[in-house]
């Protein structure tokens, strides 16, 4: 008797975990599956990251006063978004409108879960950067809200005086007392992302663009005259110790909060920590080593609408005409500190002089690219690097690594 | 049934001094034991259980879920049959555990299964029909220099049309799917563009957004030549000028890039294909029987670091079973001694390790061992530069070592409690034959522990197999093989290997990975049956 007591406690508790998690994934989606039978039904599911979500909200609310389109603003995890987003699209579960970044695009498009986007005459309202990056083979795919560039953070305490070049840089720095001046991310496995100034600085692109001004798969620049030069400059910063793969985000962040950096080669991401660490931080470009403009990447981040959504008009609509209006842009910048895509509300957001600082270097910034190809160049490239400055052969390393990149390609 | 015993003797116990609470408790004790009391609180759980399934299908309903209704209804049925029956005795006690096994474990097996033998991954995402839908959206490319065209969505006897007003020169137009533009007079105009007319009923934006997909498929031809393209809305507001690099031809299942000439087929590999191989992405989702199995060995990129991987997977899971079970082994029976003092706080120590997330301890030994920063360099050893994680040998060590310090308080806590299972005498009879400790552990408590412990060791063995956190979050399989072009390296164990290999930068293959999976788990299994066979020798021991 007794046992069997024990027995049907633990089934009904089972039985009511299982029913509700089925229930549960069942409800987790579906919203816009019925969303289209009956107007005032309408409604849009949003996936944001979970920072983002009351910065949406007002936009959200205001379409539904508007329209009677119901937004439902979805906070996300931003590791898993993309993933969920490729696995939940096809089955109709997804939501209508993602958020992203436009080096998704590659992989979206090629597994058919974004629909494009008629940005209309509102396309050329938004920075030269931000709507290159939101095309793709010729169409507009994602509603641009912010660029994000890296850029050189400077310790204004130690070093005064912007670096006009490298080695400019590395002096002014040694001659205030420092071992290592400058940091920048790295790690076993490198961090070509952070790098990437230099290379152009050498003149070697990962790919070269075709006269759309689309990057092309098949014109890969990475093993280029520009490139082995760039691996030998790589070779002899890491000997000189300027460059170092065991100096990881955290490491970098230390040295710099400690003083014992001046120049910190990195995002408006890590500006807050360096503000609330008491440094007097300014905005630099990066220092080229070479005669050319070191140019970063540009990441942008948008809004994608999914192929499946039932609700394609409602998406665009309020992605178009409500999302890309100053006062959303401008409230996204406040939630995230990143420069917004717009230009009307870019440059009311410069007035601050760290975002101003981020803003002059993005001029010069070019979008990441975002072919499916890229991401096996990513494979190899940073590993490569980390080679070369640990003292690999930088011709050799560098042949490979454009043989390795050119064999996953095909 | 022992724990029947183990009731009654501590209720024999504690007769004597009953208080009000214990009082309380036996008396509902009492009444829920009785047959009504057990029949009431059956019913009510059931009620519980039944409610909950009761919401679980009126949810599912909404959505449209019939599969996933059906089962919850057949499962609810189901369990009401078997608790209110007299004769389902057995199967009261399994329902519970079979549920969850089948929601848990035969469901993701056989669905894992399934996955293998497809072609799911990155651009064979799908269905066929999204794929050509996806394909025709993405072929629309806009007039070059056309203008925004303000337009009407308007109706005539069900069907869709536009009411276009070209902002150029004004011109009134009306057009459906079929009817290509045509102008039209006497339109209602406000602020320059017309908003309805005559024999057509103009949609409001509640009714636009309400016919959503039907507009999306609304493409008004622009003229009678078909090069001249169509007028569609994306927003249902602003009409624009597309043509479509892509034609799809439904009935001979081919897709042609109007501007090259070049015809795609469907040929059965899951994507349309040209004369000449290329591909058109997105493609769909097919079953191909076992191609990711026969890629998962002849793959030419795979078979190179295979064997090497393979070895060390296996040198790996051994070495980390042996090191942490003897060292768990050595410290149990250190401190199965009774005159050692503060002997709990030693033991609790002990087992810190495995209180804390593996992952987050596999970070911070990363952290330690780092080359130049690491506090394993830097402070205990004054600053020398050791590659702990960037040699290739050292990084094997290292990884054996962290395993290690994660693994032994399990195997502490095992053998503590196994050892105190081992009675005494045993231990006293030795001393009598005159047996050395060491013969005594050798020959009488190692192998009476083996037969509690060997299964868990086997276990232990295939999770170690399996040990991706470790890897992937402590080297993340670096230092890469120079010799190979896909990104492994000297400490990827299998399951490390498979990941990169099927989710290599932005192609996902899962169904390769799930093939590998397969393959993984066949293996882990066919070295546990053998290993469970050979502990059954042991067993003949008790």
């Amino acid at each position: 008797m007794k046992v069997n007591k024990r027995g049907i406690v633990a089934f009904g508790a089972i039985a009511a975990i299982s029913t509700l998690t089925l229930a549960g994934c069942a409800s987790g989606g579906a919203d816009t599956q019925g969303g289209g039978e009956e107007s005032t039904d309408s409604s849009l599911t949003v996936w944001v990251d979970a920072e983002r979500v009351d910065a949406l909200q007002g936009a959200a609310d205001a379409y539904e006063d508007k329209t009677g389109v119901k937004v439902e603003i979805v906070g996300k995890d931003v590791d898993t978004i993309k993933d969920d987003f490729i696995q939940q699209v096809p089955t109709g579960k997804g939501p209508d409108i993602t958020m992203g970044a436009h080096d998704w695009l590659g992989e979206l498009s090629t597994n058919g879960v974004v629909a494009p986007l008629e940005l209309g005459d509102s396309a050329s309202d938004y920075l030269d950067v931000a709507l290159q990056a939101s095309t793709y083979d010729g169409a507009v795919y994602m509603l641009p809200y912010a660029v994000e560039n890296i850029a050189v953070l400077r310790n204004a305490d130690l070093v005064a005086e912007p670096a006009t070049d490298f080695a400019d840089m590395i002096a002014k720095g040694k001659a205030a007392g420092l071992d290592q001046p400058f940091v920048v991310e790295q790690g076993a496995e490198g961090n070509p992302y952070h790098l990437y100034p230099f290379q152009t600085a050498f003149g070697a692109p990962v790919f070269g663009t075709d006269a759309s001004g689309s990057y092309d798969a098949a014109d890969l620049q990475l093993g280029s005259e520009g490139g082995t030069a760039f691996a030998q400059w790589l070779g002899e910063q890491g000997a000189a110790g300027v460059l170092n793969t065991d100096i990881d985000g955290e490491i970098a962040k230390q040295q710099f909060l400690d003083g014992k950096a001046a120049f910190w080669l990195t995002g408006p991401w890590n500006v807050g920590a360096a503000v609330d660490g008491g440094i007097n931080v300014e905005i630099d470009p990066v220092p080229s080593p070479t005669d050319q403009v070191a140019s970063p990447f540009a990441g942008v981040k948008g809004f994608f609408v999914s192929s499946e959504s039932d609700n394609k008009v409602a998406a665009n609509d309020f992605l178009v005409n409500y999302l890309g209006t100053e006062d959303v842009q401008l409230e996204l910048f406040k939630a995230g500190n990143i420069l917004p895509a717009l230009t009307a509300a870019a440059d009311t957001a410069a007035s601050d002089p760290i975002i101003a600082g981020f803003q002059t270097v993005g001029a010069d910034a070019v979008p990441m690219p975002a072919i499916p190809a890229m991401g096996a160049v990513w494979e190899f490239w940073g590993v490569a690097e980390a080679a070369v400055i640990n003292g690999a052969d930088p011709a050799a390393t560098w042949q490979k690594l454009a043989d390795d990149v050119a064999a996953a390609i095909k | 049934m022992s724990d029947t015993t183990a009731v009654e003797k501590a209720e024999a116990e504690q007769t004597p001094p009953p208080t009000r609470r214990q009082r309380q408790a036996a008396s509902i004790a009492e009444a829920a034991s009785g047959r009504i009391g057990w029949m009431l609180l059956k019913i009510v759980l059931l009620a519980i259980v039944d409610a909950i399934a009761l919401y679980a299908a009126f949810v599912l309903f909404t959505h449209h879920e019939w599969v996933v209704l059906a089962l919850v209804v057949l499962v609810t049925v189901l369990v009401n049959y078997i608790y209110f029956s007299r004769k389902a005795v057995p199967a009261k006690y399994l329902t519970p555990g079979v549920i969850f096994l089948i929601v848990f474990q035969v469901f993701t097996l056989l669905y894992t299964g399934y996955i293998g033998f497809t072609n799911y991954g990155t651009g064979h995402n799908g269905s066929k029909d999204q794929a050509v839908a996806a394909l025709m959206r993405s072929a629309q490319e806009r007039v070059e220099d056309s203008p925004a065209y303000p337009v009407t969505v308007v109706e005539q006897l069900g069907t869709l049309g536009l009411l276009v007003t070209d902002p150029e020169d004004g011109d009134i137009s009306v057009g459906t799917n079929d009817q290509p533009l045509a102008e039209v007079d006497g339109a209602t105009m406000e602020g320059g563009e017309a908003t309805a007319v005559d024999g057509w009923t103009s949609l409001s934006f509640a009714q636009v957004l309400a016919r959503s997909n039907e507009i999306e498929q609304l493409s008004v031809p622009f003229s009678d030549d078909p090069n001249d393209g169509a007028i569609r809305t994306p927003d249902g507001q602003n009409g624009y000028l597309y043509v479509s690099s892509l034609e799809y031809d439904e009935a001979a299942g081919t897709m042609t890039d109007t501007d090259s000439g070049t015809v795609y087929k469907d040929i059965g590999t899951g994507a349309f294909t040209s004369a000449d191989g290329e591909e058109l992405l997105p493609g769909w989702q097919i079953t191909v029987g076992f191609d990711n199995f026969v890629r998962a060995v002849t793959d030419e990129s795979i078979r190179g670091p295979l064997i090497s991987v393979t070895i060390w997977t296996f040198v790996f899971a051994l070495i980390s079973v042996a090191s942490t079970f003897f060292l768990g082994l050595l410290l149990a029976l250190v401190f199965n001694n009774t005159r050692m003092r503060f002997r709990n706080g030693y033991r609790i120590l002990l087992i810190l390790p495995y209180a804390f997330p593996a992952f987050l301890s596999a970070l911070v030994w990363a952290g330690m061992m780092n080359e130049s920063f690491g506090f394993i360099n830097q402070v205990i050893l004054g600053g020398a530069s050791i590659p702990w994680l960037t040699d290739p040998v050292l990084a094997k060590v290292s990884v054996l070592i962290v395993n290690l310090w994660l693994g032994f308080p399990y195997m502490f806590l095992v053998c503590m409690g196994a050892l105190q299972g081992i009675p005494d005498e045993v231990n006293e009879a030795g001393v009598m034959d005159g047996a050395n400790p060491w013969q005594i552990f050798r020959q009488i408590k190692l192998p009476l522990l083996l037969v509690t412990v060997a299964p868990l060791l086997i276990s232990s063995f295939a999770f170690n197999f399996n040990n991706f956190n470790l890897i992937y979050m402590l080297t993340n399989g670096g230092p890469r093989f120079d010799d190979v072009s896909i990104p492994v390296g000297h400490t990827d164990i299998l399951i490390s290997m498979v990941y990169k290999v099927a989710f290599t930068g932005q192609t996902r293959d899962y169904g390769l990975a799930s093939a590998f999976t397969i393959i993984i788990f066949i293996v882990v299994a066919v070295i546990s049956i053998i290993s469970f066979r050979k502990t059954k020798a042991l067993e003949e021991l008790n």
